[in-house]
């Protein structure tokens, strides 16, 4: 896991195509927004967004496209990858972002991913846009350390607040310290 | 002692960050001691105080702080990640062939419909096709697990709000479901019995006969809650009207399942985005408009009925031929076959010690589970371990709705309305 080339080989480039034209929401993003790039994976709609985007294309797939219900914010750290799928368009970084999106009147799903480098990892929040993103931002926010712009309170939600460290970061290894409890005496 | 109370500022600081520390602060401490007569608080004094973590009425270890005025909460705010345990970093350690061992402990009530979402999430990384037998008998079990979330609901939903005996007749029921799932995987609980590319094993001997007892005896067992609380006017006062949240609200905050259903808004994956066979048996998705405790009540109860017709319909249509893909690389070979097979043998061996290889890639899938939308983001760097294992919990993000539902109540309505969320604590702090 310690192999450092995050670059995916050919093979893996092809299982994703472009497929702008057919699903009509993945292209309007990319017109409105250049610099994003659609995608399919595995039958699923995707686009990689800009970070500094993310919560005006929220917003745009929300008012204009109805996009009613924001089902998943969630991180990933691909510090440790050895084959990284490459989509021409998108500059690759350490983390990225993964907004999953849920039209109803649509029946449709999108998913924003938008790449996040480690030594300035923020995202804008889409928290003011769609409320049910407050815990899993936190959760992201707690478990990989990125900062959500605008989120109204950005706190730790399932580590200790005192907590050292952000335990899903592939850096962060396991059993890295003994487990104590609050209030414990200090080991002997 | 208002100006201590106020000493942390504005809005925000009143519930205050969530350690016990803060709590401790936000009460009064130089508080004088009346006995008899003396100076009564202020009438807009409010107080803060905590439910749980070790609260029965809170289903584990769920915290709950609640501003109140008198008996009216003002606001409430969940704490949560007393259960922490850091599942999807354990994910991230396991081999795909080990991954469902992980996930099935999330939500311990729905163990195998979070075997089926990850078993669904690594076959669409591997574009495989399970056969007929396995879609049936996964649909089957999945219907079967939700019949026993839905009926412990329906006890411990019984308990909170004072039907005592409703907790017996629930588990009643729950017991056989239990017993049933025993005889098909083997455990009661966390099973691991629905696995990628198929099952781990084929359906027992009287599995037809087994699975037909226990659907006409939870239907009894659902008649008899239907006569024992839906008329009952103490149920109904105590439960109606309480704890409402519309379908804007329910929309928001991401809550799915029940919640988002007893708003009015129809919504089940099963119908909308049908996974296994679903689009290919009969049952209707229950809906109320009312969107307060009663209805996700009976929504529950009478999804109940809707599973029994789906196990129904399984047991009559069941396909036959193998209940798992025949690709050596996923699934094991037959147990006959390693005595007489060297190259079974190696991938028997190759498959359980390091697993198999996904090709790099990330997808997303959901399934309707008991609680709502359980979903799974897997992403895949071809090796045999997943980078990333990310679990979507229905209770998470319904635990927000407790933000809006409990305003304005009484708190011992907030322990119907906790309960009505249905929250299970394994799988929101994973």
């Amino acid at each position: 896991m310690s192999d450092e080339s995050p670059q995916g080989d050919a093979d893996a480039a092809e299982t994703v195509e472009e497929i702008a034209i057919a699903d009509p929401v993945a292209a309007a993003v990319v017109e409105g927004f250049p610099g994003s790039v659609a995608v399919e994976s595995h039958g699923q709609s995707v686009v990689y967004v800009d970070r500094g985007v993310l919560a005006e294309v929220t917003k745009r797939l929300r008012d204009a496209e109805r996009f009613t219900q924001c089902t998943d914010v969630t991180a990933v750290d691909h510090a440790a990858d050895v084959e990284r799928v490459e989509i021409p368009g998108v500059v690759r970084e350490r983390f990225e972002v993964v907004v999953n999106l849920l039209s109803h009147p649509r029946n449709a799903r999108i998913r924003l991913i938008c790449q996040v480098p480690e030594d300035d990892p923020t995202v804008p929040s889409v928290t003011p846009l769609f409320p049910g993103a407050n815990f899993p931002e936190r959760e992201a926010y707690d478990m990989f350390g990125i900062t959500f712009d605008g989120h109204p309170d950005l706190a730790r939600i399932l580590m200790p607040d005192d907590w050292d460290g952000h335990p899903l970061r592939k850096d962060d290894p396991i059993a890295r310290i003994p487990v104590t409890f609050k209030g414990d005496p200090a080991p002997r | 002692m208002s100006d201590v109370i106020n000493e942390p500022t504005a809005e925000e600081a009143r519930l205050g960050r969530q350690t016990d520390e803060g709590a401790q602060e936000l009460r009064p401490r130089q508080h004088e001691v009346v006995m008899t007569g003396g100076v009564w608080p202020d009438d807009d004094e409010t107080m803060i105080i905590n439910m749980g973590p070790q609260h029965p009425s809170t289903h584990g270890v769920l915290r709950i702080m609640m501003e109140l005025d008198g008996e009216t909460v003002l606001q409430a705010k969940p704490v949560i990640g007393y259960l922490h345990t850091g599942m999807e970093k354990t994910g991230e350690q396991l081999t795909y062939v080990q991954g469902a061992t992980n996930v099935t402990r999330m939500d311990y009530l729905n163990c195998l419909g979070n075997e089926l979402v990850y078993a669904l999430a690594v076959e669409n990384l591997l574009d495989t096709e399970v056969p007929e037998r396995a879609v049936w008998m996964r649909m089957m079990l999945v219907e079967l697990q939700r019949m026993a979330s839905h009926l412990l609901f329906q006890a411990t939903n019984g308990m909170d709000i004072g039907a005592l005996s409703m907790m017996i007749y629930g588990w009643r029921e729950r017991e056989q479901v239990l017993r049933l799932l025993e005889m098909i995987t083997g455990l009661r609980m966390n099973h691991n019995f629905i696995r990628v590319g198929g099952l781990a094993a084929d359906l027992p001997d009287g599995w037809q006969q087994a699975t037909l007892d226990v659907c006409d005896n939870v239907e009894a067992g659902v008649a008899e809650y239907e006569t024992l609380l839906c008329e009952n006017p103490i149920w109904q006062e105590r439960t109606q009207g309480v704890g409402v949240i519309t379908t804007e609200q329910a929309l928001a905050l991401g809550a799915t399942g029940p919640i988002l259903r007893s708003t009015g808004f129809p919504w089940d994956l099963r119908k909308a985005q049908p996974y296994l066979a679903y689009d290919d048996v009969d049952f209707e998705v229950i809906y109320t408009g009312n969107g307060d405790v009663y209805d996700r009540f009976l929504i529950r109860l009478f999804e109940i009925l809707e599973s029994v017709k789906i196990v129904r319909q399984c047991v009559a249509r069941m396909p036959g031929g193998d209940y798992r893909v025949q690709d050596r690389k996923i699934t094991p070979p037959p147990r006959g076959r390693i005595d007489e097979s060297m190259e079974a043998l190696i991938h028997h061996f190759k498959l359980f010690t390091e697993g198999f290889k996904v090709p790099a890639g990330e997808t997303y899938v959901a399934i309707e589970s008991p609680r709502g939308e359980v979903g799974c983001y897997l992403v895949s760097d071809g090796t045999g371990k997943p980078v990333r294992l990310h679990v979507r919990g229905p209770s998470f993000y319904n635990l927000q709705s407790v933000e809006a539902m409990v305003p304005g109540s009484m708190v011992a309505d907030a322990v119907a309305i906790i309960s009505s969320v249905d929250p299970v604590m394994g799988e929101v702090d994973r």
